[in-house]
């Protein structure tokens, strides 16, 4: 499984990275390929609150459904248009071009909680 | 959980095995779409082996049959394989299945991996007499379903069986000087054959495998098996069919008898007027139908019933489905007309279409 050391993860299977004072998320390979093919995205609206551990959208695969957990609190700022189209670049490009929302950071002491890649790998080998 | 005959071959072609009816099955090998892509232009292979075979044999077993079965099983001739549901009293499904007429004493069943036990027990239940036997041999058989236009071609290079072969009918064949029974059969909605062995079956994968390469041919696992026989319109027992559920409604009435031949469930049948009738609609959005969801009617928002089946349809480029919908202001809803589906807490558009989504390509002369 791909894993990108400069990245830092979630439990619920999500990459973030910042991306000019922005946070940008995806998932991660290890969840784009327990999911299947992407076949949807449903994001949220630029502007929405959301909240660390509360879901902020769905991706769903032909065989099933899986929410998207906030990595943290903040505003969207931005969502990946280009999912609505191509949802299949969640499974063939998990950690560049399949990135889901950018998110306008609220309290930066959240960031603690997120995981290193070692940590996170080693978090996917107890489930 | 059980294996089947074919559990080393599909770990070594990477499957991802999953429980289904307590089996240890395949559910994807290189993902769905692609198995779907390959399948549709090539040939796909699935492992069937957990699927339930039964054998009636006795002097008057087609009038046994013809009892507990739905279909008319008079006029079959030896080689035919008919689609039949098996009923309970309230005419009730217990399963769908297939019944091959060997000869006039004797007749198999394949019946679904989750039921056969129960087909077996109601079969068992209804002999009476000495002239009759009912064996459950599931555990003899293993089963390779090879499925899409490239079928016969690769077929042909293992078993000799006739070009021309009808849908729904089936020859004793060899491989490797082993009896082996071929029907034209499927669950994919395109042309293909069931291939029923003994212990001939994982040498016959590995060399189906080998043969079907320049083919195309590809492991397929049951998700892609689900999408192919959603896309075909075919039901599935515990989404279309169920102990709640009778043929009229399930829009299976082909599959009952015409005749005036008593069998399990006809008087339940005979004047019933149904209160839902099956539906199949294609998603205006993306979101994907499932079993379960609510199906909600757009001028006065009632519940209508409820999803079945959903799927993404490769070939469509959209999410579809099929469900049971009740009389909406005492009226049917009509092919092209629009209905809600109640995806996580929101409403999401659909238009109601017929059966099937895809053409069917099965064999036709």
């Amino acid at each position: 499984m791909e894993l990108p050391e400069e990245l830092t993860y979630t439990k619920e299977h999500e990459w973030t990275v910042d991306d000019e004072g922005l946070l940008k998320v995806g998932i991660t390979d290890y969840a784009q390929d327990a999911l299947g093919d992407v076949v949807f995205v449903e994001m949220p609206e630029v502007g929405e609150q959301i909240k660390i551990g509360q879901p902020f959208g769905t991706v769903e695969s032909v065989k099933s459904v899986s929410d998207l957990y906030a990595p943290i609190s903040g505003t969207v700022a931005e969502i990946n248009h280009a999912l609505e189209a191509e949802p299949e670049l969640v499974n063939s490009s998990p950690y560049n071009d399949g990135w889901m929302i950018k998110i306008e950071v609220a309290d930066k002491a959240e960031l603690d909680n997120l995981l290193s890649a070692a940590d996170y790998e080693a978090f996917t080998k107890t489930i | 959980m059980k294996r089947t005959v074919l559990y080393e071959q599909h770990v070594a072609a990477g499957g991802r095995l999953v429980d289904f009816a307590g089996w240890e099955m395949p559910v994807q090998y290189a993902g769905l779409l692609k198995e779907h892509k390959a399948a549709s232009s090539g040939a796909g292979m699935f492992d069937v082996s957990h699927m339930g075979q039964i054998l009636a044999r006795g002097l008057d077993v087609i009038g046994f049959l013809n009892y507990a079965l739905t279909a008319d099983i008079t006029e079959m001739k030896d080689g035919d394989v008919r689609y039949s549901l098996i009923l309970n009293k309230h005419g009730n499904a217990i399963d769908d299945l297939l019944v091959y007429r060997m000869d006039e004493n004797h007749f198999l069943i394949v019946a679904n991996a989750s039921n056969h036990e129960n087909v077996f027990k109601q079969l068992s239940s209804l002999v009476t007499g000495e002239n009759l036997d009912v064996s459950d041999m599931s555990d003899r058989y293993g089963m390779i379903a090879l499925q899409g236009p490239k079928a016969y071609k690769i077929l042909k290079t293992l078993i000799n069986v006739p070009e021309d072969m009808p849908y729904y009918r089936f020859v004793m064949a060899e491989f490797m000087k082993v009896p082996v029974i071929v029907s034209r059969t499927g669950y994919t909605g395109m042309d293909g054959f069931e291939i029923q062995a003994h212990t001939a079956c994982e040498q016959l994968w590995k060399e189906l495998m080998k043969a079907g390469q320049p083919f195309g041919l590809v492991p397929c696992g049951l998700g892609v098996r689900d999408l192919f026989r959603i896309e075909a319109g075919f039901p599935l027992y515990g989404h279309e069919l169920s102990e709640q559920i009778n043929p009229i409604t399930a829009g299976l009435k082909w599959a009952v008898k015409k005749t005036d031949a008593n069998f399990v469930g006809k008087t339940a049948l005979d004047g019933f007027k149904r209160e839902e009738k099956r539906v199949a609609f294609i998603m205006d959005g993306r979101a994907v139908p499932r079993q379960g969801y609510k199906i909600i009617s757009i001028t006065n928002e009632a519940i209508m019933g409820e999803v079945t089946s959903g799927t993404f349809s490769p070939v469509l480029q959209k999410p579809i489905g099929m469900g049971y919908i009740s009389k909406c202001n005492g009226s049917w809803a009509k092919v092209g007309d629009k209905i809600n589906i109640e995806i996580r807490g929101k409403m999401a558009e659909a238009t109601i279409t017929k059966l099937p989504f895809v053409k069917s390509t099965v064999y036709k002369k």
